[in-house]
């Protein structure tokens, strides 16, 4: 029987860096994913993709705004083609990539499915067909997770589309309903209409993007209601019916009185709603673990009522020889949660004492602007009733902002109101999702905001906001006049 | 108006540090709700309320270190009152018994402080795998109709998405401020770094001070290090007066000691008679002479010389094991050790290359050495370099004991009072008067065998029964 010393299950972001550093730490590697090359949701269909569209939406979005930079260049014209072959090229290139580190650290690679035999045997149905059976000494599973379809919004329609299908460009919509007002709705809804579809964004809380800070998030709403049709809050999709001439939506709630203008068809037949019409929808409601791994319950791994697999510190399941990392284990579902993950599995398994103890999992939302924060939320602190002290500064006193058109903008410093160390970094604003990771960095150091505060930042750069906004603290911030109480 | 206070949570938990208060004033609570989450040096505890009703006043937040009997939040009004008395009355006295017993555990054994043992609580105390009240909680930006809708499948996934974004944010805090390096470092030194006290600003933790934080760890444990395990002690003066004295050094290190060897050899003991009539009569005819030189000729030096002649003949008996290496080390040289019972406690002086030496030089330097012993004036260097220990009790008494073997030696020897007893003999099929003494052979069965036991203790009576072994094989 083949044997090997380390088998990753699922080649996402997380089971290839996991994979790659236990080959690394000298072990023998084995990784199986159904794809042909490592990647996973992130390469093929997530993170990657999507970011590749964003960035051309944001170019979109620039050049309708230059106008009143004194530069005009018309209506744009799209090639969803082309546009289509940029993306898949970009990931093409990540995976060939991911292919040939695979190569050259001498992992096994298996295109296929694994079932678990037992807690040291595997067999893969591979992708020639072939059922291959491999012995490892420890296994990590990396399943990740899948779109979520809840029942009363799957129909067979293939205009009612999940994050999958939407990145895969099939047409611009003339009008797009997104259900779930969460990062990724908001993300795919943001390029859908740079593309120029009319998209209707519906959350069933009373706002956007709930976890972060309102602040941040409001600075983000304001500008999602110039770009997108409307925002219904405090709303819910009742039913979905697929007809010749669109989708029919019944939506309940806050958003579901008829508009004055729109395609409403009136009320319900049961009166229960309001129904609208939408070329096509986009189901963007949470994202489930994939922990129905095939042969699981001939092993110890436990699964919690949510649906994770259970996992201590060290990644380790009640099945000593067994690991499991990312989505699978638990939220928050990021790719850079479950490459840390994947890590600290590797190491574990080649014998060293180290855990899974970060201070800060930063998280960005790549709309325009971009939102991004880590550590403590100021809502939160509010919630636990703890003292912090709250420096924000505003971008419209960034020069590097102004200079981009874009003083909608803010940096937000949380911090212990004693020590004043930083506890937490909320960021609104273009590039907020580059800048968080300097945040990431003072809250995993212990910094205070004194260290922030002393720490030269380049000028004119929007990293300046960082400095300022600890300065603020102080209530001595260059360009932030407050009057002494 | 009524007071919660804070419950007995366990044994030897008499505080905590509030994580969170999960109510406020104004808020209706109904007995058994959680009203804290608490975290003692053993487990995070959500404590629930014993009181129901409307909270008038919180008395503590979060950061605040409570003990057990400390006014948590009033109540008015609700029910369950005279319950609510009952309680309190019957918690007191446990309160202080709590009180009691904690630190003393904490003298005894520091090292366990801030381990993770396993603690007994209530067990809906316990935090749970499932949503608490206190992570439902954790949703505090849906305020509104988002709860009443709960039932519904979309929202049961929205709520999924939510966490999802929200938990990125929310690790969990407050936490030491150290760096992911000195973190990983106090980890791989065992060292929990929430223990760690930091000298930089706003008590930021270097290297350095998670070095310092190891030195003092590893000084206490030396100091405890096989001590007798330090089980939580009954308040002794419930049944009457008691006094607390130090432990000795000597004491300490006693029984530290034999601790460890109790602890780590695999003992065995086996027991013979020799029949030493004949040999207290050589005994009393030569003991004037060794009196004159000084000395004293007692069975134990005798014994001395015949261990010493022993260890010559059975080598195995002078090794020591080296778990490390996984080696038995052979030792070339004799020395015995000879257990001295001083008013200071137990004390071994060696008599060294006792191989070398006769009978009368033995004597003549174990009365030295007693005499050092007793006075407090022997060295450590005269106590250190046994290789095979001898314990006689036959001064005061007793028959047969199982003496421990003295680590890292192999096997030690005991001794009881000799006493006439009645012996059969089968060349005059009588029973005749003969003078026993009583014999018992401790070891490691990690290196030696019980057939190379027996053989060496039956040595050992035949060179007490017939002396001319020790000048025949020794």
């Amino acid at each position: 029987m083949n044997s090997t010393q380390v088998v990753v299950v699922g080649g996402g972001p997380g089971g290839y860096a996991a994979a790659f550093l236990a080959a690394d730490l000298g072990l023998s590697v084995a990784l199986i994913d159904p794809e042909a090359k490592p990647g996973g949701v992130c390469v093929y269909r997530g993170c990657i993709p999507s970011k590749a569209l964003l960035h051309v939406a944001k170019l979109l979005d620039e050049t309708r705004h230059a106008s009143a930079w004194g530069v005009s260049f018309g209506e744009p014209k799209v090639d969803l083609g082309k546009l289509r072959e940029f993306k898949n090229g970009v990931v093409k290139r990540l995976t060939d990539g991911t292919g040939s580190l695979v190569k050259f650290r001498k992992i096994q690679y298996i295109q296929g499915v694994a079932t678990l035999n037992d807690s040291h045997t595997l067999t893969v149905k591979r992708a020639d067909g072939v059922d291959e059976t491999l012995r490892f000494d420890h296994a990590i599973l990396a399943t990740g997770s899948s779109p979520a379809m809840p029942a009363s919004l799957k129909i067979d329609d293939p205009r009612v589309m999940d994050s999958t299908s939407a990145l895969d460009l099939p047409d611009v919509p003339k009008s797009l309903l997104v259900v779930g007002g969460g990062y990724i709705g908001l993300e795919l809804g943001s390029v859908y209409a740079a593309l120029g579809s009319a998209v209707t964004v519906v959350e069933m809380t009373d706002g956007l993007l709930p976890g972060a800070d309102r602040d941040l998030v409001d600075i983000l709403a304001k500008r999602i209601k110039q770009t997108m049709k409307a925002v219904l809050l405090n709303t819910r999709v009742v039913q979905m019916k697929a007809q010749a001439k669109g989708i029919h939506v019944t939506l309940e709630g806050e958003g579901a009185k008829p508009a004055g203008e729109g395609k409403s068809e009136g009320l319900a037949p049961d009166g229960g709603g309001n129904v609208q019409v939408f070329d096509r929808v986009l189901v963007a409601v949470g994202r489930r673990p994939n922990s129905s791994i095939p042969g699981l319950a001939a092993t110890r791994v436990k699964v919690n009522d949510r649906g994770f697999i259970v996992v201590d510190a060290q990644m380790r399941t009640d099945e000593p020889s067994i690991f499991a990392i990312g989505d699978v284990v638990g939220e928050p579902m990021l790719a850079h949660k479950a490459s840390h993950e994947g890590r600290v599995a590797a190491e574990v398994i080649a014998g060293e004492n180290v855990a899974f103890a970060p201070r800060a999992i930063p998280a960005v939302v790549f709309t325009d602007p971009e939102i991004a924060w880590c550590g403590l939320t100021e809502a939160q602190a509010k919630h636990e009733g703890r003292a912090v002290a709250i420096a924000k500064f505003p971008w419209g006193a960034s020069g590097r902002a102004l200079t981009l058109d874009r003083s909608d903008g803010l940096t937000k410093l949380i911090l212990d109101s004693q020590t004043e160390r930083i506890l937490g970094v909320g960021l609104v604003g273009p590039g907020a999702g580059e800048l968080i990771a300097e945040g990431v960095l003072a809250i995993e150091m212990g910094a205070n905001a004194t260290d922030l505060k002393l720490s030269i930042h380049p000028h004119p750069t929007l990293t300046e906001t960082m400095m300022e906004s600890a300065e603020v603290f102080f209530g001595q911030a260059t360009h932030v006049y407050r009057p002494r109480r | 108006m009524i007071d919660f206070t804070l419950p007995e949570l366990g044994e030897n938990v008499a505080s905590g540090d509030v994580l969170r208060v999960l109510v406020k004033a104004g808020d209706t609570i109904a007995k058994e709700q959680a009203v804290l989450e608490l975290e003692t040096d053993k487990a995070t505890i959500e404590v629930p309320s014993s009181v129901a009703g409307q909270i008038k006043e919180v008395k503590v937040k979060a950061g605040d270190k409570v003990t057990v009997g400390q006014i948590i939040l009033s109540v008015e009004g609700g029910a369950a009152v005279e319950n609510v008395e009952k309680a309190q009355k019957s918690a007191k006295p446990e309160k202080a018994a709590a009180a009691d017993v904690a630190p003393k555990a904490e003298k005894v054994a520091p090292r366990t402080a801030g381990k993770a043992v396993e603690q007994p609580v209530e067990p809906e105390a316990v935090e749970k795998d499932e949503p608490t009240p206190a992570e439902a909680r954790r949703a505090p930006t849906t305020p509104g109709p988002a709860p009443a809708r709960a039932a519904d499948k979309v929202v049961d996934i929205n709520r999924g998405a939510r966490q999802a974004v929200e938990q990125s944010s929310a690790p969990e805090l407050p936490v030491a401020p150290a760096a992911p390096s000195v973190r990983r470092m106090a980890r791989e030194l065992g060292v929990d770094i929430d223990q760690v006290g930091g000298s930089g600003p706003g008590g930021r933790i270097s290297v350095e001070d998670v070095t310092a934080h190891t030195k003092r760890l590893v000084t206490a444990m030396a100091r405890t290090d096989g001590a007798p395990t330090a089980q939580p002690l009954p308040d002794f003066s419930r049944w009457g007066e008691v006094e607390r004295q130090p432990m000795r050094a000597v004491r300490r290190k006693t029984a530290e000691h034999l601790t460890a060897a109790w602890t780590t050899i695999p003992h065995v003991t086996q027991h013979d008679l020799a029949d030493i009539t004949n040999l207290e009569e050589l005994r009393k005819r030569y003991a004037k002479q060794v009196e004159a030189a000084g000395g004293n000729l007692t069975v134990t030096a005798i014994a001395v010389k015949i261990a010493a002649t022993a260890l010559k003949v059975f080598p195995k008996f002078n090794s020591s094991i080296d778990l490390g290496s996984d080696e038995i080390i052979q030792k070339k040289y004799v020395n015995i050790g000879i257990a001295v019972d001083t008013d200071r406690g137990l004390l071994v002086p060696v008599i060294k290359d006792a191989d070398l030496k006769n009978i009368g030089q033995i004597s003549l330097e174990l009365a030295q050495l007693s005499e050092k012993a007793r006075t407090r004036k022997i060295s450590l260097d005269e106590m250190q370099g046994g290789c095979f220990s001898i314990s006689n009790l036959g001064g005061i008494g007793g028959s047969f004991f199982t003496p421990i073997v003295n680590a890292p030696e192999v096997a030690i020897l005991g001794i009881s009072r000799a006493r006439m007893e009645p012996v059969y003999n089968k060349e005059t099929a009588q029973f005749v008067p003969r003078l026993m003494l009583p014999l018992s052979l401790s070891y490691d069965h990690r290196v030696i065998d019980g057939a190379d036991g027996i053989r060496f203790l039956r040595w050992v009576v035949d060179a007490f029964e017939q002396p001319f072994v020790l000048s025949l094989q020794g």
